[in-house]
């Protein structure tokens, strides 16, 4: 198998407010042999708020950042769900919209840019689940996860909208369904059979599958799929610390021992607001709450310091 | 060729509850053979017709375009009569189904639903056209199919609540408008002969049940069975908001108007200043007590150790050059 390589995008969250994540990250790259390029030249994906202001230049400057992983011939991968859906979302507009395209390479020629639109965008949990394989990681486990109950959380912006997600974010199992016309064109078949080994945004699967790999019991809870509202934490705080409280308590309620989650974003509205979030819901709240390298990182035998886990605000007491 | 009909054998999981009768819901559970062909709405036909004939749901016209027989299946919301029973069964590899109504909480009977707070809503957006209209005109309104076309997906929405019951805001904020009632504001804000386009946006943009107050999740996207897209509508009512020059100055505002501030000095977002910038000198205290625990274990970075991008100058031509929006 070729090694894999990539160029990382880590989005803003893993420079500044969970640098565990960027540690994690590259520890886990490195134990498993992945080599990853920081494209330190990127910018703020805009977050879907810049998008609410300014949609124009959240494309520019999208397709910039894309621009650096084309120029290093690599696929990028995302360690945040937001700037995943965000990127993507640019792409899937780009790509599909020629006059749009060159609205947007117009202004990047200014600084001597092209955008191709060569390079695929995806998250660094699919990077491992259908790139790396999860027979492989499995066989690189040091220390199982075998005592303990995780929770996975999903995220939104890593299953929703699930078209964009199952085009680029996983791997897709296209189906030959034939040439139209005939009987063919009018059979009832199931529409979505070709993205049968995708991921259900109603019941997503990577991640428990990925827990499992890593021989912890992952807890089936309502919640996995659901918004922790981190995108209204300023401006609607009440609603983002209900969903936070509602996702954290079935967790709790379903007996997790942890919970894990791929998106630095919901890692924050989870760990570092669980003391505002229990007054909101009346209950106390003390969950650990995992960023999906620091948990691979673990089960892979990393020390503990070199994932971070010494930055995460509810205690990891468990290592 | 063959007559012999393929089929699976499914057990449908079925939400029952009569609320002139019954004090707790209940789940009846119904077995049968169901052909490759065969729709939701004929499931919910057929435990009707073959099983329990007080069982009771909406349907009218089947064609997809009423948006009466809109229930949950395992969770999914889905338009009853264009939803295809096997494709369930392949997306979620079972052979139990779990039929809901969209809202367990306004449940009348069944799958039947009160939608009551989506009309109100609905309505409290002018969901029509408003136009100085010449009696006598000499000649048509012209529209163009460009023009035509930046309302025709907005258009689609056929109020079926698919998007406003699956939105995790309206489950804890009543006051919360929905994204059925947004997409539909931005339908006729979008449409040229329209002359209300101001008022819509004036009530959208109030904090609490306006547009700002959306959390961003993607469920009203992956909830619509038109494809009418209403977070999208909701992002192009915020882009409104700007362009007609109506953004009050509020938390909603300026954290979106931040992101730029921040990209032109450091590239990424410095996240202290994004907060403090959104909520104001005196606003931002209340973030103290996270902040105080997010400082002990290393996650603030000080403004003298603000990372920036490489290339920076890079970022600052093209945020000049490309951005025209003002606030």
């Amino acid at each position: 198998m070729a090694e894999l390589k990539y160029a990382l995008y880590t989005g803003c969250t893993a420079r500044e407010s969970t640098p565990e994540l960027l540690m994690s990250t590259m520890a886990v790259a490195k134990k498993l042999g992945i080599e990853l390029v920081l494209l330190d030249e990127a910018s703020c994906c805009g977050a879907s708020h810049l998008q609410d202001f300014d949609d124009f230049l959240s494309l520019v400057l999208n397709a910039r950042n894309i621009c650096y992983a084309e120029k290093e011939g690599l696929d990028m991968v995302t360690i945040c769900n937001t700037c995943q859906l965000n990127t993507v979302m640019t792409k899937e507009r780009l790509d599909s919209d020629e006059d749009l395209k060159s609205q947007v390479n117009e202004k990047l020629a200014e600084v001597g840019l092209e955008y191709k639109g060569t390079s695929s965008v995806r998250h660094f949990l699919y990077a491992i689940i259908d790139d790396y394989g999860l027979d492989r990681l499995a066989e690189k486990v040091e220390k199982p996860l075998s005592d303990f109950n995780i929770a996975a959380f999903y995220g939104c912006h890593n299953i929703r909208p699930s078209h964009i997600h199952h085009k680029h974010n996983s791997k897709v199992i296209e189906e030959d369904v034939g040439e139209g016309g005939g009987e063919e064109a009018f059979t009832t078949e199931p529409l979505l059979s070709k993205y049968n080994d995708n991921e259900n945004p109603y019941n997503p699967t990577s991640l428990d599958r990925l827990i499992e790999a890593l021989k912890g019991k992952s807890v089936d809870y309502e919640s996995k799929n659901k918004c922790c509202g981190f995108h209204a934490d300023l401006q609607a705080p009440k609603t983002a610390n209900r969903l936070t409280g509602t996702a954290l308590l079935d967790a709790i309620d379903n007996d997790a021992d942890m919970m894990v989650t791929p998106c630095p974003l919901c890692h924050l509205n989870m760990d570092v607001k669980q003391h505002a979030v229990a007054k909101e819901m009346g209950r106390d709240i003390a969950l650990p709450v995992l960023h999906l390298p620091q948990l691979v990182g673990l089960a892979l035998g990393i020390d503990p310091k070199e994932l971070g886990l010494q930055h995460n605000v509810a205690p990891v007491e468990f290592v | 060729m063959s007559t012999e009909r393929i089929t699976k054998k499914l057990t449908f999981k079925t939400f029952r509850f009569n609320a002139e009768t019954d004090f707790l819901p209940y789940f009846k559970t119904y077995e049968m053979e169901v052909g490759k062909d065969e729709l939701v709405l004929d499931i919910l036909n057929r435990i009707k017709w073959e099983f329990d004939g007080s069982f009771s749901y909406r349907r009218s016209c089947r064609h997809g375009i009423c948006g009466s027989c809109s229930i949950k299946v395992n969770g999914k919301p889905v338009l009853s009569c264009k939803q295809n029973v096997w494709e369930l069964v392949d997306i979620f590899k079972t052979d139990t189904l779990l039929l809901e109504p969209q809202s367990t909480k306004r449940v009348v009977k069944d799958m039947i639903i009160d939608k009551s707070d989506f009309w109100s809503k609905h309505d409290k957006l002018k969901p029509y056209l408003e136009a100085e209209i010449d009696e006598n005109p000499a000649e048509e309104i012209r529209v163009s199919p460009k023009e035509a076309e930046e309302l025709l997906e907005a258009d689609y929405c056929i109020q079926c609540g698919n998007c406003y019951y699956a939105c995790p805001v309206v489950e804890v904020n009543e006051e919360y408008f929905g994204p059925a009632q947004f997409a539909k504001a931005y339908r006729f804000n979008a449409d040229v002969r329209d002359t209300a386009k101001k008022e819509r946006l004036e009530a959208v943009r109030e904090m609490g049940p306006g547009v700002w107050d959306c959390v961003k999740c993607f469920e009203c996207a992956e909830a619509c069975p038109k494809d009418v897209n209403p977070i999208e509508k909701i992002t192009k009512l915020h882009n409104q908001i700007f362009e007609e020059g109506m953004a009050q100055n509020n938390v909603a505002t300026r954290h979106a108007v931040g992101f730029k501030h921040s990209i032109v000095k450091h590239g990424i977002l410095d996240e202290g200043e994004l907060v403090r910038y959104s909520e104001g000198n005196i606003g931002v205290l209340k973030h103290l007590p996270e902040a105080i625990a997010m400082f002990k274990k290393g996650k603030i970075v000080m403004p003298w150790n603000m990372p920036k991008s490489k290339k920076l100058d890079e970022i600052k031509t093209l945020v000049k050059s490309s951005s025209k929006v003002k606030f």
